[in-house]
């Protein structure tokens, strides 16, 4: 069962729309904020948008920040794209993985962190880099990521 | 040298506040065209510049924006839609430009929903630009807060509608018609063209989509007119140019330059020439769906037609630089493999042939290659090419491997006589 408060959200961000299926993404990502990830409500979101829960789990697993499982505390997401790649991706990756002893697409043990990859961030200039939830990290190597990884013990 | 894009942008990197921006001559295009254009005069104006579409095809923006239906018989909603999902591997302008100043993008989406008389428009922009989210969401208020947005705009009969749509990830996203589903709440899958989006787009309805650059572009030739932005450019194709270069440089980074720049100056003059100890070897210019170019085509200029005469497409326009320390089969491949994971899977061609070409590059760069895979890559370069696939996702991931077999073949096959990675 959805909560008061997410039907709420989900509800007034309906009236900005036409086409109450518009709303899917928003949706999704109310519940999202509130639980950490998209459990099985997905048939009530479905329900308050007119879509059969097949259709909103079809857009809903398509998308790569939507979450069908539940996630870490922290989600990184680590570019692999082209100018990362060049600029020492595989290193600042490794160190990542040993640290919090997972691979990509794991969570770790603590449940502290999922480390996901992510399409080219858009900051190539500052390769490589990664966003920790909404904050964003550039001229990673090996030795920043155990900085980085401290602020969030 | 003359930097419309970019020239008011604040030195510390913070967006500029509603009233800088109208000091610095803002909404006086919007202004103009309201009060002394009709919108037949402000898409002349904009086909005379020679202004290119800047997501990466060059399109010429002015004939893109003809297809739209207008008069009393167009069907109604029409819809203009900001393409802000940059994820294109290498590139870094939109961003730029949205944070650095979000009311020109604004002010660029009002004067050409106004030459279309559109009714809503939309800024498609992805999750990860978190900074660009907040500084355009604090930018769209203020001017809703001032009627620049809303209903019948600084006094004129003509009514607009702005929403930012933050979406969830996936490249294809970015393609145009995908893109389009993916506001309709569907699977961002691509859809088959004809119909194009002119005419059947949003919900049916005709439809603009541009890049964010493109639209940044528009207020600058409302104020100073077609003829003053032809001139800001070396060659024929109008305007400036957000050029960038990552990779093993001194000072990698984006720059506004007038459209047509060589290069070599933008690589040696403005990314300051490659890193000590390392040495060039071939450059993408424009985002990893372009070919590579090689060391003589340093004097190639910067624009669509220039860059496509040189072999490969000027794209994004910001280039990937392949130093001589890293292995070019391993970039392929690192693209190759990103071009897999981003296929959405709806044609055949794209969601089988990008997984055996990633899988047989992987093979080749773990020393595992056969001679035969060259040629087997170099048969799929064709099959994924142009015309086989249902949008431009697969035939722009042949980009780089079919120039990579050209350009550096001799390292493909050392890979598989050695049975190792050379650069290991």
């Amino acid at each position: 069962m959805l909560t008061e408060q997410e039907r709420t959200e989900i509800l007034t961000e309906l009236q900005h729309f036409a086409h109450k299926p518009a709303a899917c993404v928003e949706a999704l990502r109310i519940v999202q904020r509130h639980r950490g990830w998209v459990s099985d409500e997905i048939k009530d979101i479905a329900e308050l948008l007119g879509m059969t829960p097949d259709e909103l789990d079809g857009v809903a697993t398509f998308y790569s920040l939507i979450f069908r499982r539940p996630v870490g505390r922290h989600v990184i997401l680590i570019c692999d794209s082209v100018s990362c790649w060049v600029m020492g991706y595989e290193k600042v990756l490794e160190r990542l993985q040993s640290r919090l002893d997972i691979g990509i697409g794991e969570t770790s043990a603590d449940g502290r962190f999922t480390l996901l990859p992510v399409a080219c961030l858009g900051v190539c200039e500052q390769a490589p880099a990664m966003m920790i939830d909404d904050t964003l990290y550039g001229g990673l190597t090996p030795e920043k990521i155990d900085e980085i990884l401290e602020k969030y013990r | 040298m003359e930097k419309p894009l970019t020239g008011s942008m604040r030195a510390d990197r913070e967006a500029p506040s509603l009233k800088e921006y109208e000091e610095a001559g803002g909404y006086q295009a919007l202004r103009k065209a309201l009060k002394g254009m009709t919108p037949q005069e402000v898409t002349e104006a904009v086909k005379n510049s020679n202004l290119r579409g800047r997501g990466g095809a060059g399109f010429p923006t002015g004939m893109k924006w003809s297809f739209i239906p207008m008069g009393e018989n167009a069907p109604r909603p029409k819809y203009l839609v900001v393409n802000a999902d940059e994820m294109e591997p290498g590139t870094f302008k939109d961003r730029w430009l949205m944070e650095g100043n979000p009311h020109q993008l604004i002010e660029g989406i009002l004067v050409s929903a106004y030459a279309l008389q559109v009714d809503v428009a939309f800024i498609f922009l992805r999750w990860e630009y978190r900074l660009a989210a907040e500084r355009l969401e604090r930018a769209i208020a203020e001017a809703y807060a001032k009627n620049y947005v809303g209903t019948r705009i600084l006094g004129s009969g003509y009514s607009i509608e702005l929403r930012l749509h933050i979406s969830a990830g996936r490249y294809i996203c970015g393609e145009e018609t995908a893109l389009l589903n993916a506001l309709e709440g569907k699977r961002a899958i691509p859809r088959a063209k004809p119909p194009h989006p002119q005419t059947s787009g949003l919900w049916g309805k005709p439809t603009i989509v541009n890049n964010v650059e493109t639209f940044c572009n528009i207020p600058h030739i409302v104020v100073h007119g077609a003829e003053w932005h032809r001139g800001l450019s070396h060659t024929e194709e109008g305007g400036t140019k957000i050029y960038g270069v990552s990779g093993r440089v001194k000072r990698p980074g984006a720059w506004e330059l007038p459209m047509g720049t060589t290069v070599r100056e933008i690589l040696q003059d403005h990314a300051a020439g490659m890193s000590d100890g390392y040495t060039f070897r071939a450059v993408i210019p424009g985002g990893a769906s372009t070919e590579f170019l090689p060391e003589d085509a340093l004097d190639v200029r910067m624009d669509f037609e220039s860059v496509q005469k040189a072999g490969s497409r000027l794209g994004t326009g910001t280039m990937i630089v392949l130093d001589d320390k890293t292995c070019p089969v391993g970039m392929v491949l690192n693209m190759e493999r990103f071009f897999s994971r981003e296929s959405c899977g709806w044609c055949t061609p794209c969601r089988e042939g990008l997984s055996w070409i990633a899988k047989t590059l992987e093979a080749i760069e773990a020393g595992r290659g056969q001679p035969e895979d060259l040629e087997m890559l170099e048969t799929h370069t064709k099959l994924l090419g142009p015309g086989n696939t249902f949008c431009s996702l697969a035939p722009g991931a042949m980009e780089p491997l079919q120039s990579a077999l050209n350009y550096f073949r001799e390292d493909f096959e050392r890979h598989i006589k050695e049975k190792r990675c050379p650069w290991k």
